[in-house]
């Protein structure tokens, strides 16, 4: 089993015919995942190069196709809207890639969620991966393996690392899936803690923070309280300077909050197993997943 | 991004805010004309830095005649400012600004920021104004009140008035105070701002409520429908190879350290400089190349990490995923052709073609080190140091 996404995904990619968004639908079929339809307003009728059908809005898309998750890969002044758009038409699942969406589009877009059955991961994010099953976003489908270990990560290449370290040494991943590098985003970690809690097809969890907000120190305690299985942590920017962006918008140390040192401690005092290095996290899940 | 306390106060006055009146300076005859089209007696001189601390370093100063102001900006302009945000280096005051000089009977704090385990904006008030509030926040954080405005209604009445009484207002200074965080609100809201900070916010003796001071940050991904707060970007203010940096779509940040790296994405870049540290060395920036790691992206890349002249090192890191390392691996070949680096470079490309990218990178005859896995990359780079 996996979570989120599986054999019974239907997608369907909005802002399919840009650059981006057709390259990756190219990938994602390759992988093997169902592509049933895209979305491009105006362009409602047509076929895209990979043969999949264009609609002009997300419902009707999913009205032909049955389609129940999307991913959009629309440019940041359109995205908020995109997501909206998909909610409003009822899908399970939104995977949002885009980087670069203004903050307060995103508060109106979590308000807009909140009383809504949508799930939103990202945005800003590399997607989600069940190996063998589905591949939905940007990540390289082939570093990764089918298996029991499921990877969180706030990161994009940092995750690939982490999941390369995971592969090498022979362990599968279950579900990888990237929450983004925004200070505002839909599905976080201890959402993602709970599925993992409840699929009896993952033995340990992966979780990749980094500076920027306490969405790890939550984590940490509410996987205290509900979590059984193994985690190994590692949190990026322990050398990071205050006050500085680092790249994605959410991973700033602002007012003396959000530092690795309180991740750390709060993973730790959790009884969670914090990788100093990002170059142990494999090492660290095989050792959990013997003992 | 950031700006100074005078570009704040100009925002805030298109937004009826209350200010002080005055204007900025960039020189003593125009700080004095300032103050002569002022209608005050005692007068505010403020030097235009962006950190925060100015009049503990000496940077705010008071004026009570026009030759005093003359005297204030002459001494002003063109010192180097040092505050405890500004870092042992200090900063060049370039600009000042003149203003009114205001009668104080209470100092306060306002300021909005996004709370991010919330998703929504927060309001929060202080009595303990004029002081560091990271250290009321650390300190006795009771004394900050906070509301939280519901995306898409704004700030209620009933808030800004539950904020008002809060902060021990009475009578029509609960008024003006209401009709203040309002008008903050709006400004922050209508800008895309990412923080909107007053401190002090002051209650003069007729009883007004006032911005003594004004600190804005805007959020950097909004700022493209926000032309005329870019305009507002002083350059002076940044590092000059960041904003080089900028000019190529690359993501610099310029630290302390000795070692330059050049990694795709910024988790995996923070990480490496955290290995770095790990195995004894130190970062001399943050470098995130993005998911294009061509020949001019590298070259680019490389230009930047080796105008820093403490860089002794340079790491390359790089996880091919769309990207494959065979091209990443003629890219850096390429660059290096056309870039001098003269100091150790290791290599380290992992992800798809990364056999295809070795044998490129072994068979090119340059001088470079190449590691097989990051753990190997941290400790080659960190002992050609200390070679």
């Amino acid at each position: 089993m996996s979570i989120l996404v599986s054999n019974d995904t239907r997608l369907i990619v909005q802002g399919i015919t840009g650059g981006e968004g057709s390259f990756h639908t190219q990938q994602m079929i390759e992988y093997g995942t169902r592509v049933v339809a895209g979305v491009t307003p105006g362009k409602g009728g047509q076929k895209t190069e990979h043969g999949v059908p264009i609609f002009n809005t997300v419902s009707e898309a999913k009205a032909v196709t049955n389609a129940n998750t999307s991913v959009i890969f629309v440019p940041p002044p359109f995205a908020a809207d995109a997501i909206m758009e998909a909610t409003d038409a009822g899908l399970d699942l939104v995977i949002c890639i885009t980087e670069g969406i203004p903050v307060q589009d995103m508060v109106k877009v979590k308000t807009y969620m909140a009383d809504r059955k949508t799930r939103l991961v990202g945005p800003n994010c590399p997607g989600v991966i069940s190996p063998g099953k589905a591949k939905i976003g940007i990540m390289p489908g082939f570093i990764h393996k089918e298996g029991r270990v499921g990877v969180i990560s706030r990161s994009g290449t940092l995750t690939y690392e982490a999941v390369h370290q995971l592969t090498t040494r022979n362990i599968g991943q279950s579900t990888c899936i990237g929450v983004g590098g925004d200070p505002v985003n839909g599905t976080n970690f201890i959402d993602l803690l709970e599925m993992f809690q409840n699929d009896p097809n993952t033995d340990a969890v992966v979780l990749i923070g980094e500076i920027g907000g306490t969405a790890e120190e939550e984590a940490a305690a509410w996987a205290q309280a509900h979590f059984t299985k193994p985690i190994v942590a590692f949190i990026a920017g322990q050398t990071a300077p205050p006050g500085r962006r680092m790249g994605h918008a959410g991973a700033i140390i602002s007012g003396g909050k959000g530092t690795a040192e309180d991740k750390v401690k709060a993973l730790r005092d959790a009884g969670i197993i914090v990788s100093d290095s990002p170059a142990t996290i494999g090492e660290l899940i095989e050792k959990a997943l013997q003992d | 991004m950031k700006i100074h306390e005078y570009q704040a106060k100009e925002i805030f006055r298109k937004y009826h805010v209350p200010v002080p009146d005055g204007h900025v300076a960039f020189n003593p005859d125009e700080a004095v004309s300032v103050a002569k089209s002022l209608d005050a007696q005692i007068y505010v001189v403020k030097a235009q830095i962006h950190a925060g601390g100015r009049g503990k370093g000496g940077g705010v100063k008071i004026a009570k005649s026009l030759d005093e102001v003359r005297s204030l900006a002459e001494a002003m302009l063109g010192m180097t400012l040092v505050t405890h945000q500004t870092g042992p280096g200090g900063k060049e005051v370039q600009r000042i600004l003149v203003e009114q000089g205001v009668d104080i009977k209470r100092e306060l704090y306002v300021g909005i920021v996004l709370d991010r385990q919330a998703g929504k904006d927060v309001f929060m008030v202080s009595t303990e104004g004029g002081v560091e509030i990271e250290k009321v926040a650390a300190e006795t954080p009771e004394k900050i009140i906070k509301e939280w405005v519901e995306p898409g209604l704004g700030l209620q009445t009933f808030q800004a008035r539950k904020l008002a009484y809060a902060l021990g207002l009475e009578g029509n200074q609960v008024r003006s105070a209401v009709k203040f965080f309002h008008a903050l609100y709006n400004a922050y809201s209508a800008s895309d701002a990412s923080l909107a900070e007053i401190n002090p916010l002051v209650v003069t003796g007729g009883g007004d409520v006032m911005a003594l001071d004004a600190k804005m940050n805007f959020d950097d991904n909004a700022l493209f429908r926000h032309k005329d707060i870019m305009e507002l970007r002083d350059l002076s203010e940044e590092e000059p190879s960041e904003i080089e940096a900028t000019k190529h779509n690359l993501n610099y940040i310029k630290l302390d350290g000795n070692v330059g790296c050049m990694v795709n994405g910024a988790g995996l870049a923070m990480a490496t400089m955290d290995i770095i540290k790990l195995h004894g060395g130190e970062p001399a920036n943050f470098l995130d190349v993005g998911g294009v790691a061509n020949a001019e992206t590298v070259a680019n890349g490389f230009r930047i990490i080796m105008n820093d002249p403490n860089v002794k090192a340079v790491l390359i890191n790089i996880f091919g995923g769309i990207v494959r390392c065979d091209r990443v691996a003629q890219g850096v070949i390429d660059a290096l052709n056309l870039v001098k680096v003269n100091v150790p470079l290791v290599v380290r490309l992992e992800g798809t073609n990364a056999r295809e990218a070795a044998e490129l990178l072994e068979n090119s005859n340059l001088d470079f080190l190449v590691a097989n896995s990051l753990e190997d990359a941290a400790q080659k780079v960190t002992t050609a140091i200390k070679e």
